[in-house]
Parts: structure tokens; sequence; C-alpha cells
């Protein structure tokens, strides 16, 4: 059973993907202006021979299927092809970035389920309380405050008390320095996503707390931890899963702001500075490989449905 | 006998108290130090002569040397402020038809190889398209079209051979757009890894991180550089670069970076820092599409240079800062510009802009346009505040002769692309210039085929003015037919210009051995006198 599942979404997987190359491909050209006319910008004006010269170049000048296709043979033999802009190899201008950015997402992530989740339960919990009511404030504030400008006013704050700003100017030379570089990135980030969770573990929480078998569980004298953590808490974490799937892929949106603000050299930044210059092949090359992350986190988060509730099962 | 020895004596005094500041001054210069400043994007490459963006000229010029150049300590570029580099000495020879230059021997590339006269005939062959390796993009071209010929004669000796006489030509030999490029390198490795024979060779660059240049042991010119190297962080957020500049993380602020609010700010927070207002000789400016009616009428670009309050435009985006000007810059900040008493002559220039504005409308009236019969148009600019704020100005000033404009915004990067093509009604733009000269500005910007004349203005009689400034040697005579053609140009609506705009630039205390160059942002950057008094 396990297996004709896993096939199955593999299948789905891989014509999701395909799907989305296609969609990236042909939406990268609708728009409007393309790398020579973006090369000749900083010339100042465009010579039409040149134009043509350099199109030729970069295989520009070939039909749309012809340049997919070389694509995407291209992909699966992980040559990427070169970065129109810096003439490199792609895969030398996106692969030290991706750790970078890998790095912040997980911190972020991190931080939104250290402080969501228990912080979720502790308002279902106390509900309608004093420390209720102030949670429902911050939640809320995380849920309307913008991450650039909750930065913005992190990197004011530290430069006018500090005098020193938080801010990527050369890369990290111990773990110690990194951490403390991401930190306050990442807690700009996961604010919102922690919000998210608190608000939604609470609801989910109460939820459940009103269900029979906690009326049980506490008739049988079971301990407040016992219920709140050990029935409550599993059965209301479910939909708070499926959130953190989703925000997981979210966290690329706003870690796009964030490494701006915080000049953070990741794969987010540098795909806008792509999408702005039309290189295609960075562009392409990164959008997939965001692609890939966001279905294999779908899968896994099904996957870990059915570890955290026997009842779903595979076939489901 | 007694008034001689008290010559002699006083002469003696003076050359000993001169000394002494010179020794003092130079036992004041310190050696080492990484210069670091920020930077507001990735350099499109490395390839001065591929690129019109001082996001590559300012970080890029210190890798090369020219064959004469503007005199760093100098803050106005003219050509009396031009000295030899690469070049000992030049001689005019033909009427100033051709000049010579004689090279300095034993100057070698950063990859060793020695420079001789065959770089400089290459680097021009390069320019002008007669060489077999091309540029992928030629930007000054335009500049050249009256140079004919680039000869060597041995290794150390080489002729410009002109088509007619042009002697403000070293002029533009002179700017950090004319750097002398090695012949065995081939301009796709210029892009990416520049070598020259400059005081600084480039390390690397990595796109939206960094750009880095380390000290050249073997510069030819011997105590030069004082610096270790200069590194230049790229930071896209505006906001977060200057209050990196502010906590100190950086020496040296972006050229032309600092507008006038943040200039404000920043000196609030940063009582510090040094900061220098100049001139950048990038002026805002209104292009109307010449090709297009009702605009290839004469009559209606003229009612729309009436209709300019440049005042406004000065208080409300200069805070009264922006120097009011033709094409060319005036004095102090630059050489060519008309001065106020001849300034206040032009069309559209004079105070009174309700009687300005009445000639507009009356001009627009005997076109048939009125209240109610308004002419609709689209301002295009591009989408970034500096083009945009002053477009919505602009907007405003239309409305008054019966013009109603829709703001056009463009994505940056479509911006020059749609000009060159002409796919606009009405425009608003920035303009800068490398180099402040008559030469520069007329034959990029308002000559007959150019690639930069975004307007379409062309005119024969314009053409042989431009002609014959060009041949005249500086003095008077020349500056009084530049402030008339400037006057035409103002007039015939080739490109009015708005307000030339003004920058500050900041560094920290202990910079020293830097000087703002005050009508270009593209000369002044060779960073080998530079050291940090820590």
């Amino acid at each position: 059973m396990l297996y004709s599942y896993l096939i199955q979404r593999f299948l789905l997987m891989f014509l999701t993907l395909l799907g989305m190359s296609i969609i990236i491909f042909v939406l990268l050209r609708l728009v409007p202006g393309n790398i020579v006319d973006i090369m000749f910008d900083s010339a100042g004006f465009v010579d039409p021979d040149e134009k043509k010269t350099i199109e030729k170049e970069l295989g520009l000048d070939l039909p749309i299927y012809e340049q997919y296709y070389h694509w995407i043979v291209g992909l699966i033999s992980f040559d990427l092809g070169f970065s129109y802009v810096s003439e490199m190899p792609a895969v030398d201008e996106i692969g030290p970035r991706i750790p970078i950015t890998a790095k912040l997402a997980a911190l972020s992530l991190f931080f939104s389920i250290l402080f969501g989740l228990p912080l979720g339960v502790i308002s279902a919990v106390k509900q309608n309380t004093a420390l209720d009511y102030a949670l429902r404030v911050v939640s809320l504030s995380g849920l309307s405050l913008p991450s650039f400008w909750l930065a913005l006013l992190i990197l004011m704050a530290c430069v006018s008390y500090t005098g020193a700003i938080p801010i990527y100017t050369e890369t990290p030379e111990t773990l110690w320095d990194e951490l403390l570089l991401y930190l306050l990135p990442s807690a700009a980030v996961g604010f919102r996503a922690s919000a998210l969770i608190m608000r939604l573990t609470r609801s989910s929480m109460l939820e459940v707390m009103r269900q029979d078998y906690i009326r049980t569980a506490m008739s049988k004298g079971a301990s407040d931890n016992a219920i709140n953590y050990k029935h409550a808490l599993r059965n209301a974490v479910l939909p708070v899963t499926t959130i953190v799937g989703i925000e997981a892929a979210f966290l690329i949106g706003g870690l796009i702001i964030t490494e701006t603000v915080f000049n953070i050299p990741g794969v987010a930044h540098f795909l806008v500075e792509a999408i702005l210059m039309r290189d295609y092949p960075i562009v392409q090359s990164l959008v997939m490989f965001i692609a890939i992350i966001v279905v294999v986190i779908n899968f896994l988060t099904d996957l870990a449905y059915a570890a955290l509730d026997p009842r779903i099962k595979y076939s489901d | 006998m007694r008034s001689n020895l008290f010559k002699a004596l006083a002469v003696a005094v003076v050359s000993a108290s001169c000394f002494g500041i010179i020794s003092t001054a130079a036992l004041a210069e310190k050696s080492g130090g990484i210069l670091k400043f920020y930077h507001r994007g990735t350099p499109p490459s490395g390839s001065i002569h591929e690129e019109a963006t001082s996001s590559t000229l300012v970080p890029y010029m210190s890798v090369f040397n020219n064959l004469v150049m503007f005199d760093q300590a100098k803050p106005v570029n003219s050509a009396e402020t031009i000295v030899p580099d690469l070049a000992k000495s030049w001689a005019w020879g033909g009427d100033k038809t051709k000049v010579t230059f004689t090279l300095r021997k034993g100057v070698k590339f950063h990859d060793g190889k020695p420079f001789t006269a065959k770089d400089v005939v290459c680097t021009w062959n390069l320019i002008l398209g007669n060489s077999k390796a091309k540029l992928r993009k030629n930007p000054r071209k335009s500049w050249y079209k009256n140079l004919a010929s680039v000869e060597a004669s041995g290794d150390y000796e080489v002729t410009f051979n002109l088509k007619r006489r042009q002697p403000a030509f070293l002029m533009l030999l002179a700017s950090g757009y004319s750097p002398v490029y090695p012949c065995h390198v081939p301009p796709k490795k210029m892009r990416t890894k520049p070598i020259g024979t400059g005081p600084f060779k480039f390390v690397s660059l990595k796109q939206n991180e960094h750009v880095k240049f380390t000290k050249n042991k073997d510069y030819w010119k011997k105590g030069r550089p004082l610096l270790d190297g200069h590194e230049w962080t790229i930071i896209k957020s505006r906001s977060t670069r200057v209050l990196g500049f502010i906590a100190g993380k950086f020496d040296m602020s972006f050229a032309g970076d600092i507008s006038i609010p943040i200039y404000k700010d920043l000196i609030k927070q940063a009582p510090h820092a040094i900061c220098e207002k100049h001139a950048t000789n990038v002026s805002t400016n209104l292009i109307v599409n010449q090709f297009k009616p009702p605009f290839d009428n004469g009559k209606i670009r003229k009612a729309m240079v009436l209709t300019i309050d440049r005042a406004s435009f000065n208080k409300i985006l200069g805070h009264g800062e922006f120097i009011m000007s033709g094409a060319m810059l005036p004095p102090p900040h630059g050489v060519w510009g008309m001065p106020p008493e001849v300034l206040k002559n032009v069309a559209g220039y004079h105070p009174d802009v309700a009687a300005n504005r009445a000639e507009a409308r009356k001009i627009m009236k005997s076109l048939g346009y009125g209240p109610d019969n308004r002419l609709k148009v689209k301002v295009a600019t591009r989408n970034i505040a500096i083009y945009r704020d002053p477009a919505v100005l602009l907007i405003d000033h239309l409305k008054e002769i019966f013009i109603d404009g829709e703001l056009d915004t463009v994505e940056t990067s479509n911006w020059h692309a749609k000009v060159a093509r002409k796919d606009y009604q009405v425009g608003l733009n920035l303009t800068g210039i490398g180099v402040d000269d008559p030469d520069a500005m007329f034959y990029e910007n308002y000559a007959c085929g150019s690639q930069r004349n975004y307007t379409g203005y062309c005119k024969e009689e314009m053409m042989k003015l431009f002609e014959k400034q060009s041949m005249m040697d500086n003095g008077p005579e020349r500056m009084k037919l530049v402030y008339e053609i400037d006057k035409k140009l103002q007039e015939d609506a080739a490109r009015p210009i708005i307000a030339n705009n003004v920058r500050y630039n900041c560094f920290q205390p202990y910079v020293k051995g830097f000087k703002t160059q005050t009508n270009s942002l593209y000369n002044g950057w060779r960073f080998e006198d530079i050291y940090l008094d820590k």
C-alpha cells in the first residue's frame, strides 16, 4: 500500500515539476524586455546591430521550443548554463547561496515553531485571561507588521542604541558568528509565521479541549500537562502541521525582503535581482529549485500526517 | 649687498617653510589599510569601455591608467587640470589635427606584460570598431567620430590623427571613461577579470555581495597607491547602506548616492562625517518625441518649455540647492554653463512664471487647444523615485497649458530601450555626462544620428555650430558660441533642462587625500593618493 502511494506521489511530483518548468519558461519570456535591453540600459542606448549579435550569442534568437528543449536537456544533466549577467556558470552562482538561505529559512521556521506552538497552547489553556489577550495582541501584530518594516526597525534600533549594524558584509568565520548574524533576520521573518502558528494552535486547541475524550481524561484524573500536551496538542497539531508546511514555502517570500534589508547574499534576494535582469538561466534554475523544495516539503507533510495520526492511511 | 642678503634669507625661509609643509604632508601620509565602500548594486561588468554607468566606472577606474587624466586633487575638471598619466608628454601638430603622446617606459600590466604604444592603438581601434576583437557594447563611439586613426611610432610614441581640428580632444582622453586596455586580453575577459596598469588590481566580484581590489605593488608611480586595497559591499537597500555608513561600517558613501534629504538626516546621526556637496553634472530634463505628432510642431514644444516652473522643482525636489542651467553646467561647479544674467533671457528661464505661462497658453490657443480641448498625453518615465517625482511635477505644470498628462512608469530595465526606439510621446529623463566639455555634451545628446539623442532633435545649422565650436580653442570666443548654442537648444526644446542635480559625497574624517570632483561623476576615482589616518 505504502509503495503504490509513494509511486503515485512521485508521478504527481514529476508532472507538477514539468508543468512548473513550462510555466516558468513561458512566463519569463512574456515579460517585456530581455537581458539584452537591460545590458544596454547601463550603456544608455540600444544599438540594434549589437543587440542582434548578443541575442545570437545567448541563443535568444532561437524559437522558444528550441530554447526550452536546450534548457530541459541541460537541467537533466545538471548543466544549468551560464549567468547572462556575470558570464559565470549558473551552478557557481546559485550553489554557494543555497546554504545561506536554507540556514536562514530553517532558523526562521525553528523560531516560529519554538514560539508559536507553546504560546498557542498557553493562550488556549488560559483563554480569556490577561495573558491570553496579551498573546493575541502579539500574534495580531505579527500578522500585520510587514517583515521589511520590522527588519528596518530592528536595524535602526541597533544603530541608534548600540552604534553597530548587524548586516552581512563578509562571510562569517565561525558557526557562532553565523548564528549571531542570522538571529535577527530569522526572528524578523519568523515573527509572522510564529504569529500564525500561535493563532492556529490556539483555535485548534480550544476545539479539541471541548471534545469528549478530553473530558474523559480529566475525569480519570490525568494531570494538566498530560491533558494539554499528550492528549489535546497531539490532535490539535494536525492543522498546524499543514500550516507549517505551507509557511515553509511562504518563508521564501519573506526572505526576499529580509535578505535585502540585512544584505544577506542568499538565493531569495538573488532571485529577485535575476528576475529584474531577465537572467533566464538563473531564474529558471532557481524557481525550479524552489518548486522542488516546495513539492518535497508538501510530500513530507503528507507523510507526517500519518505519523501524527494513526487513523490516516496512505490509501486515503 | 645687505638687501641681497635679506632677499636670499627670505627665499631660504620661504623655501624651508614650503619644504617643511611638503615634507610634513608627505610624512602625514600613511600607508596601508583597506578603504571600505558600499555599492548600490552589482556593476554590470568590469569593462569601462562597454559601460556608461558609475556602477562600473567608480570602482574599476583604479584598475586602469589613461594617457592623460584630470588632476585628482582639483575639484573642477577642465583643460587646465589635465595632467600626464601613461603619456609623459604630448604635442599638438598639424594645426591641432593630430596629437602625439610620448609614453612612459617600464610600465607593466597586472599580468606582468609590458605596456607599449601597441596597447593604445588596440584600445582605440576597439572603440572605432577597426579591430577583429569587438566590444559587446560601445557607448562612447560617438565621442571619437572625429578620430581618423591611431598610429604607433615605435613602442613609446603614439599619434592620434583627427579628421578636423579638435582642441578639446584631450578632454575626452582625460575622462575616467578612456582607460588604456591591454592588447593581449580579449574584451570578454575584460568584462569579468579586467587587467590594467593602474594602482589597484581586480581581485573578485561576487554578484550582490562584493567587489574587491588589491594594491598593485609594481605600480609605476613610486610610493603609490597608499592603500592596501579597496572593497565594495553591494547593498541594494538604500536605508541599509546609509545606516551602515552611519554605524561606521563603511569609510565612504557611493558616488552620488547621498541626496539632499538623506544628507540632512545622515549628518544628524553622524555629525562627525565629512560630506562634500557637489554637482554631479546629471540633469533632470524633459524629452519630447519630435517624430510623434503633434510634437513635431516646434510651437507646441516651445509652449511646453515655457510652462516649466524651475524654481518650484528646485524648492520641492532640491530643497533649493539644485543648479539652474542649460545643457552645460555653470561655474563655479562647471565651466561652460550660462551665467544667471545670460540664462534669465532664455525662453522659459525668466523668473516670471505667470508671464511665461500666459505666453505658452497663447501659443496653445493658436494651435486650437484650450480649456475645452485639452491635449491628452502619456508622460513616460523610469519607475524610480528620482525620475518619478519630477515627472509628477511636470504633469502638474503641463496642466497649466491645457495638456493633461498621464504618468506612464516604465520598469527601469526597459527605460533606455523604450526611449531609444522612440516609443514615447513626452518623457522625463536624467542625463549624466562623462566630461564637462561641449564636444561631449553636444555630440552625445544633441547631434543628428547619436544613439543617445533620445528626442531625435536634428538640425543641420546646429550641427554646423557644434563643429564650429569644436574647432575653436578654449577662450571667450568659444565660450560665447557655446552659450549661443545652449540657448538655442533650450528654446528649440531639444531636451529642455529642468535642473542640474546636486548630491553629497560623504566619508569618515580619517579618510584623507580625496577630493570630490564637482562637474563629473566619472573622472575622480583613481584612489592612488587616498590614505587612512586612523
